[in-house]
Formats: C-alpha cells, sequence, structure tokens
C-alpha cells in the first residue's frame, strides 16, 4: 500500500492507505481524530471540512493521497491549550450550536471566511455557508457567532 | 471490489503514457467533485485514478496577447471569479462555472470535470459553448483541438478516445460590442441541479442592432442544445418584442426535455423561452458597457 505523509495540526504523520482512502477517513480511522465528522455520502454537508494549506475544503472530497506534503488544520488543532480559537468561542457564546454534529465544518469554514473577508455582511456569510448544513440551529445563532468572531479575530 | 492505484504524474506525456497503458477502468481526477462522489457510492470502480492537477497547464488561467485566453482544465470556478480580466470579458462563462455548487465545491470544480462528467445539466457548458470555446485534448496520437460542443455525446459519455484527456481550453477573445450571460432556474436557491439552464454570447454594433448571436439551452435534452433558430430571431434586430418573441418560440421548440421532480415537460419548455429572453436582455446590457 502507498504511504502518505502530512502535516496534520503541526505534527508531521504519515501512514499506509488504500488510494481510495478519502482524506476524513484517514484523518478519523487511522490518526483517530474524530473531531471532523461525516454528515453525508455525496459531499453536501459540510461537516467535514479541515484545512488544507490554509483553504477550507470537503475533506470527504479528496482522497489522503491527494494531499500529500500538504499542511492540514482540523477542529482539534484550533484552540492553543485551554484556550479556545475565537471562532469556537464565539459559537459557545452565541448558542451557535445545539447536537454539535456541524459545528467543526461550520467552525472551519467560518475561519476561512473571515481570513478572506474579515467585514463579510450577514449576506455574504449566509451565502458563504451554503455547502454547510445545519439541522437543528436555523442558522440565525450561527451567522451571530461568526460576525463576533469576525470583530474579535481583528477583522 | 479491485484495489485502486493512484498516480499524480507532472506533464502531459507522463498521464498520456499511464492512460494509454493501462488496461482496467481508468479515470482522471481534477476537482473530484464529481468523481470521489461516485467512488464512494460505489457507482464506478476504477482501477487507475489519475490526478491531472500537477500538471501546470492544467492549473492556469492565462489571457493571452491577442486578448484570447487559455484555461487549464482543472482550474476551479472560485479561483476564475478571483480574477478581473476574464470576469469582465466573459462575465456569463464565469457564472456558469461558479455557479456549481457551494463554497468548498467552487474551490475546486473544474470546467473539464463539468465537461466530461458529461451530464445534460452541467451548468458550465452552455456559456462555454456560446463563446465559442474548443478544447485541447492530449493523447497517444498528439495533441488536436475540437469544439466543446462535441465533448459530451450522451449522459455520462464523452467523444475522448483511450488515453486522451483534456488539458485546457481556448476562449477567444471578447468582440467589440460583446457580451455574454448564463441564467438557470433551480428549485431552490443554491445547490440543485438547473431545470433549464441558458446561454448566450452576441455582438451589438454602434446602433444596437445584434450583428451576431449564439443561444444554447441546457438541462433540457440529452446533451447542450445550440438553438440556431433562436439566434436567427434576434440577428439583425433591436431586441424589440418581436424579437424576443420569436426568440422565446424558437427555445420553446428546440426543447426536448423530461419529465421528472424537478420539473414537468410544459414547465421546462416554457421556462426555456422565458430564461433566453431574461439571458439576452442581460447579455446586451453587458455588450453596451
Ligand atoms: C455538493 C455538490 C453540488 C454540485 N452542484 C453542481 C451544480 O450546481 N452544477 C453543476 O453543473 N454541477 C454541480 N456539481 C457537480 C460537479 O461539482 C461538477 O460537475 C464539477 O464541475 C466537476 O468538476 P471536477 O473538477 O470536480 O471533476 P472530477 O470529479 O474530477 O471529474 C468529473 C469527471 O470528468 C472526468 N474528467 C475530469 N477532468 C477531465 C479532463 N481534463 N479530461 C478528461 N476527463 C476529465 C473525470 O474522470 C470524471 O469522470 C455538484 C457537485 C456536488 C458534490
Ligand atoms: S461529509 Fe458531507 S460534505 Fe463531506
Ligand atoms: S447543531 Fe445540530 S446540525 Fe448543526
Amino acid at each position: 500500500m502507498p504511504t502518505v505523509s502530512m502535516t496534520v495540526n503541526g505534527k508531521p504523520v504519515s501512514g499506509e492507505v488504500e488510494a481510495r482512502t478519502l482524506l476524513v477517513q484517514f484523518l478519523r480511522d487511522q490518526l483517530r481524530l474524530t473531531g471532523t465528522h461525516v454528515g453525508c455520502d455525496t459531499s453536501q454537508c459540510g461537516a467535514c471540512v479541515v484545512h488544507v494549506d490554509g483553504e477550507s475544503a470537503k475533506s470527504c472530497t479528496m482522497l489522503a493521497l491527494q494531499v500529500d506534503g500538504a499542511a492540514i488544520t482540523t477542529i482539534e488543532g484550533l484552540a492553543n491549550g485551554e484556550t479556545l480559537h475565537p471562532m469556537q468561542e464565539a459559537f459557545r457564546n452565541n448558542h451557535g450550536l445545539q447536537c454539535g454534529f456541524c459545528t467543526p465544518g461550520m467552525v472551519m469554514s467560518a475561519i476561512d471566511l473571515v481570513k478572506k473577508n474579515p467585514k463579510a455582511s450577514e449576506t455574504e456569510i449566509r451565502e458563504w455557508l451554503e455547502g454547510n448544513i445545519c439541522r437543528c440551529t436555523g442558522y440565525h445563532n450561527i451567522v451571530k457567532s461568526i460576525q463576533e468572531a469576525a470583530g474579535n479575530m481583528g477583522g | 471490489m479491485q484495489s485502486v492505484q493512484f498516480e499524480a504524474p507532472g506533464t502531459v506525456d507522463e498521464a498520456v503514457a499511464l492512460l494509454a497503458g493501462a488496461t482496467g477502468d481508468t479515470r482522471i481526477l481534477a476537482g473530484g467533485t464529481d468523481l470521489l462522489v461516485q467512488l464512494r457510492a460505489h457507482m464506478i470502480n476504477p482501477g487507475l485514478i489519475i490526478d491531472i492537477k500537477k500538471i501546470d497547464e492544467t492549473r492556469s488561467l492565462t489571457k493571452n496577447a491577442d486578448g484570447s485566453y487559455t484555461i487549464g482544465a482543472a482550474y476551479a470556478g472560485a479561483e476564475a471569479t478571483e480574477r478581473d480580466d476574464i470576469t469582465k470579458d466573459w462575465p456569463g462563462v464565469v457564472e456558469g462555472w461558479d455557479l456549481i455548487g457551494s463554497t468548498q465545491i467552487q474551490g475546486r470544480a473544474s470546467l473539464g470535470g463539468n465537461l466530461c462528467n458529461a451530464s445534460p445539466a452541467a451548468d458550465s457548458v452552455p456559456a462555454m459553448i456560446v463563446a465559442g470555446m474548443t478544447a485541447n485534448i492530449a493523447g497517444p496520437k498528439g495533441r488536436r483541438t475540437i469544439p466543446v460542443q462535441d465533448v459530451p455525446v450522451s449522459p455520462g459519455k464523452t467523444s475522448l478516445g483511450k488515453g486522451e484527456f483534456i488539458v485546457s481550453f481556448n476562449l477567444p477573445g471578447r468582440p467589440k460590442g460583446g457580451g455574454d450571460a448564463y441564467l438557470r432556474l433551480i428549485p431552490r436557491t443554491e445547490m440543485d441541479i438547473a431545470v433549464v439552464g441558458c446561454g448566450v454570447a452576441l455582438v451589438l454594433d454602434d446602433s444596437g442592432t445584434v450583428t451576431s448571436a449564439k443561444v444554447s439551452l441546457g438541462a433540457v435534452s440529452a446533451k447542450v442544445l445550440v438553438v440556431d433558430a433562436a439566434a436567427k430571431a434576434i440577428i439583425g434586430t433591436k431586441l424589440d418584442d418581436d424579437a424576443l418573441a420569436k426568440l422565446d418560440a424558437a427555445c420553446q421548440a428546440a426543447a426536448k426535455p423530461i419529465n421528472d421532480k424537478r420539473g414537468t415537460i410544459e414547465y421546462r419548455t416554457k421556462i426555456a423561452g422565458v430564461l433566453a429572453r431574461r439571458a439576452v436582455k442581460i447579455a446586451a446590457e453587458r455588450a453596451g458597457s
């Protein structure tokens, strides 16, 4: 089996994978980083969003071998020790989650948005999240969370 | 289930050699937004997957000295929207391309993948056709260039031979007085498959008369239709009500849609005419600016 190497949350990792192994399967099953979720099998829900070389991407729509050599950040890599990332903190403060299933993908997607567009309007936030589906919150508090975090992230 | 082999060659020649030498089902991987979904669903079971994104030619978008563009087959729609040149010259082409999927899908979905997946509802294809785009194909016998409309043959099938893949596309320079547009209708506001799509490219002279035009319809036939009668209906006119009515009728006559949960035959046929009217108006506004 081919070997894949990448940096995950700042640590170099490598492992043997089958070519058909998706990045999300490598993260969850081999690295045991189960914070990244799988909510669908059609690349629609966004629960699996991680950062690949700083850009948000659906880890269910990439092969592990495709990201050989890349730097990956997952939800586990955001907090600094006990201190949550401002986006995580904002989701907590604003009840941006209920069951929490969509949250890792929402947070990773939202961080990429704020990086690209620190002054995103409510409409721009809602449009950006078109590929992140939440069954619980009705999105309202998610949008509020992202607006608050954008302010705290120096936007 | 056989095991898959994965290769990511750095040159066109290496990719062709891999493709031509493979025995089982072999698939090109661009953005993977169709391919990996099909792989997960076990709709396909390839022996070899060839990622073409390490080949520079597939990943660049260049504006040439004569105003034309060379677009890498694996260049993503979200990347195109960040470019001032192509978004200004060919907004319709970029619209069709960037309508594909949601944020993270847009960051990966390519024109080559959208075309070669060969869905009749592929959003980028009607605008590519009316813009006069051609595909540069590499294969064991060297390179050849064919019009985009000759690539899809029927749903899921292309005219590419064994060992061939699309390296890039040619997009002509925007003509003086030219404008283009793509519109689709979907039951939701985002992330759905087109019930009808319509691409229009036209050229206006200084008096506002249409001197040339192309109209295409997606999702109303097994492949994208080029509706010559619709173009004829508006050429030589200033897009008065009578010309638009004829355009509408020509599109309705050409549409041969299917019935499904997204829309009935009657509905899709009517919408083909409505979208054509709207797309022509947008293209004409752009031509004037
Ligand atoms: C959530 C979601 C929403 C979507 N929404 C839309 C939408 O609104 N409109 C729409 O049209 N599509 C939509 N799609 C489908 C898909 O995203 C598009 O068809 C996309 O353009 C495919 O491009 P890709 O680069 O990801 O192709 P891939 O998945 O990499 O490839 C698709 C097919 O084309 C072949 N191929 C790719 N590149 C080449 C090449 N250069 N030469 C020869 N063969 C090649 C592959 O082998 C494969 O069979 C959606 C998909 C998802 C998952
Ligand atoms: S798991 Fe649903 S989009 Fe990736
Ligand atoms: S909080 Fe339950 S799916 Fe979003």
